[in-house]
């Protein structure tokens, strides 16, 4: 819609064409974007600097993860970017899904269902997205503040119901012996999902994220992508338009929780295992962080922005660490980076809301939006840009 | 017009009429506990009350849920564990003269309640007055960064174990109760502790004190009319920085001596008790009512019973899980609390 709006200027130099590419082909980028990316990453990783930090296999098993915490952001990112709704509890969606494979996966869990990966994918997602109705139909006609503290509320009884029932879940010890996806091997070709081995998850990972970016960027376009943001801008109008506003929400609710669900399957069977303290507050607040970096709103800003901040809490930090205590630099060797980590994401959250609350990447129509002033002085102004468009 | 009802900061409640219903409700609490369980649960009930305050009255000012509350409050904690074994330099030692004890309490808690009034103002300039015109989102995800920097400063200072903080009361009990069955039921008699009776005197006190500035003085009627009407108040000559800074001041204050009462109860601090702690005051301060300063100092003792009731039923790893409960069905179904007017539930 806003990408839409701008008149091509200059058409002809390489950039516009493009950007026009990108417009009238979106899915097709995405795809190739994520095709270029998936090539390059585990190329740069055997460049010097970054080779001297670890070995390629362990670069790459660290951009899988990465993308289960993209996939949480972009999630997320359509609960809080598009629709505006606070959700502080997100980490129990992907509590959700992550326990929903252990149980029907695992051979120590106690259902001994075994069911395979592929079709838990989506069953994951949908058992999510089902918590997701269940608690936003009573909630969602809460005043935003109040939802988010439900929300908090929801995401700290989810890990504590996995802790306490330990009759089915193992309290803390989790459920472990989480299958591996399987393939068929087509002739002689066989892919084999191992710990050992990153690459086939790294390579599921980025079909899964090409199109779960494909899905929500057509979401943001569609009816339904249009009323979220009339909602974000003004619930009122939005009702007064025709907009049914609990369902609009819900669904942003029940979509943001599927791709949390889709998200824990993965990294279920990525890790192998499920604890509870893997979903604790501070995993929400992360991708809380990740999505107000990148951009509320912005699909590609958010994205970068988790996977920046994933690169620097996994790597960047231990490496520092392991750099100044190589080095006798008076203070900075005695510092444990990594427990610095949060101060980081606290400063980064104040710092952006305070300077640039648009985030670094941000949509247009975000930046209008949270720059009121600035919006309302150019609405003053005459407009040429649209005379030009149309 | 309901909605702006809704947020103003309210004195007089519907308490009064309640006040038969609170001591019934005290009575069966008390035979259905047993006494060391009720003392437990008063003083568990007035830390989370102080900190309800502060949830409340913030929210009734400027409309936030200042999220680092609880945080604020763990700030305290540490601070009256600081001021207790570095200034004062005390350790394990019990104190049995009273005039010593007293002397020392005030040297804790009035440095504590004035550094972190200060802390809360200082907050409140710099993360959420830049803010006070922004959208809603961006003050409560601010106020979330600002919880993560406190937590992690106290877990970087402190380090992330607990730490014990010393123990200056003496074991006297002044009180006791033998056990005694009406009927068929018995009710379990036993001491009651010169702690329990100081903090929980203190925290009415400090209500009280509360209560008569809210509701008496011009500072006080700055902060309602600021609460009703910001423009309008404005207008009238107040200050509203001024007062919304004064809010923060008390707030932070009254969780800092929450923060003390913690550690001299619990006997130990660690860097992320606020994180809960917070979370059953705000619960205690939306079942009373937000913006309800009454409703929220009931609300904590009502959370706090719920919380030892669960405890005593065997259900303790249970007690958060209940409390949020609580949280949900209180907003779902009845969001202006127990003592609240009816919200406005548009934003």
């Amino acid at each position: 819609m806003t990408a839409r709006t701008v008149a091509p200027r200059g058409t002809g130099s390489p950039r516009t064409a493009f950007f026009q590419f990108t417009r009238e082909h979106r899915s097709l980028s995405i795809i190739l974007a994520w095709v270029v990316i998936g090539l390059a990453l585990p190329a740069i990783v055997l460049l010097p600097p970054l080779s001297t930090f670890q070995n390629q296999v362990v670069w790459v098993d660290g951009f899988a993860l990465s993308g289960v915490y993209i996939l949480l952001a972009l999630g997320l990112n359509i609960v809080v970017g598009f629709a505006g709704l606070l959700d502080l509890g997100y980490a129990a969606f992907f509590a959700i899904g992550s326990y929903t494979f252990a149980f029907a996966a695992s051979p120590q869990a106690i259902t001994h269902l075994n069911i395979p990966f592929w079709p838990m994918l989506v069953v994951g997602a949908l058992v999510a997205a089902l918590f997701g109705i269940l608690l936003g139909a009573p909630t969602l006609r809460l005043r935003g503040d109040y939802l988010a503290i439900v929300t908090l509320g929801f995401g700290e009884i989810v890990p504590a119901i996995f802790l306490n029932a330990d009759a089915y879940t193992k309290g803390t010890n989790g459920i472990g012996g989480i299958p591996q996806p399987q393939l068929p091997c087509v002739g002689s070709v066989c892919v084999h999902f191992t710990f050992l081995d990153p690459f086939p998850f790294y390579v599921t990972m980025l079909g899964i994220l090409a199109v779960v970016m494909i899905l929500i960027y057509r979401l943001q376009d569609s009816r339904l992508g249009r009323a979220w943001m009339a909602i974000r801008e003004d619930e009122l109008a939005a009702a007064s338009s025709g907009i049914n506003t609990i369902t609009t929400k819900l669904l942003a609710f029940a979509l943001g929780a599927s791709t949390a669900g889709f998200a824990g399957v993965f990294s279920a069977s990525k890790l192998g295992n499920v604890t509870p303290d893997q979903f604790q507050f501070a995993v929400s607040f992360t991708i809380l962080a990740m999505v107000v970096l990148g951009g509320m709103g912005n699909i590609w800003g958010v994205v970068i922005g988790a996977f920046t901040l994933y690169t620097i809490q996994s790597v960047l930090l231990k490496e520092l660490n392991q750099f100044f205590q190589g080095q006798h630099v008076p203070i900075l060797q005695n510092i444990d980076f990594v427990q610095y980590q949060y101060l980081l994401y606290g400063l980064a959250l104040v710092g952006m809301m305070l300077l640039r609350p648009e985030g670094l990447f941000p949509s247009n129509r975000r930046r209008r939006e949270l720059h009121q002033e600035a919006a309302e002085d150019t609405e003053l102004a005459p407009p040429t840009q649209e005379i030009g468009d149309s | 017009m309901a909605s702006e009802m809704a947020t103003t900061l309210r004195v007089r409640s519907r308490i009064p009429r309640s006040v038969p219903y609170t001591a019934a409700a005290l009575v069966i609490a008390l035979l259905l506990l047993g006494v060391p369980q009720f003392m437990n649960a008063m003083t568990l009930g007035a830390i989370y009350a102080l900190i309800a305050l502060g949830y409340t009255m913030v929210y009734g000012i400027i409309e936030l849920i200042n999220f680092a509350h609880g945080d604020v409050f763990m700030v305290g904690a540490f601070a009256s564990l600081w001021v207790l074994t570095t200034p004062l330099g005390l350790l394990d030692r019990p104190m049995n003269d009273p005039l010593q004890l007293a002397v020392t309490l005030a040297a804790v808690v009035i440095p504590v309640m004035l550094f972190m009034g200060l802390v809360g103002v200082i907050i409140e300039r710099f993360a959420y007055r830049p803010l006070r015109h922004a959208p809603r989102l961006a003050p409560l995800i601010t106020a979330i960064g600002v919880s993560f920097i406190l937590q992690n400063i106290i877990q970087v200072v402190f380090g992330p174990s607990p730490h014990p903080t010393p123990q200056i009361f003496p074991k006297v009990d002044v009180l006791s109760v033998p056990s005694f069955n009406i009927g068929d039921f018995a009710v379990a008699g036993g001491t009651v502790r010169g702690l329990n009776l100081t903090i929980i005197v203190a925290a009415v006190f400090l209500m009280a004190v509360l209560q008569l500035f809210v509701g008496r003085t011009r500072l006080g009627r700055a902060m309602r009319s600021t609460s009703q009407d910001r423009e309008a108040a404005a207008l009238m000559g107040v200050d509203i920085n001024q007062t919304i800074a004064i809010t923060f001041f008390i707030a932070a204050a009254l969780a800092g001596a929450g923060g003390v009462i913690y550690g001299l109860y619990f006997g130990s601090v660690q860097f992320n008790l606020g994180f809960f702690t917070g979370l059953k005051a705000f619960t205690a301060a939306v079942l009373g009512g937000i913006g309800n300063t009454v409703g929220a100092a009931v609300g904590g003792f009502v959370i706090a019973f719920i919380e030892v009731f669960a405890a005593q039923l065997g259900y303790s790893r249970w007690s958060e899980v209940a409390v949020f409960s609580v949280l949900i069905l209180v907003l779902v179904f009845r969001p202006s609390g127990l003592f609240g007017q009816a919200l406005g539930e548009r934003a």
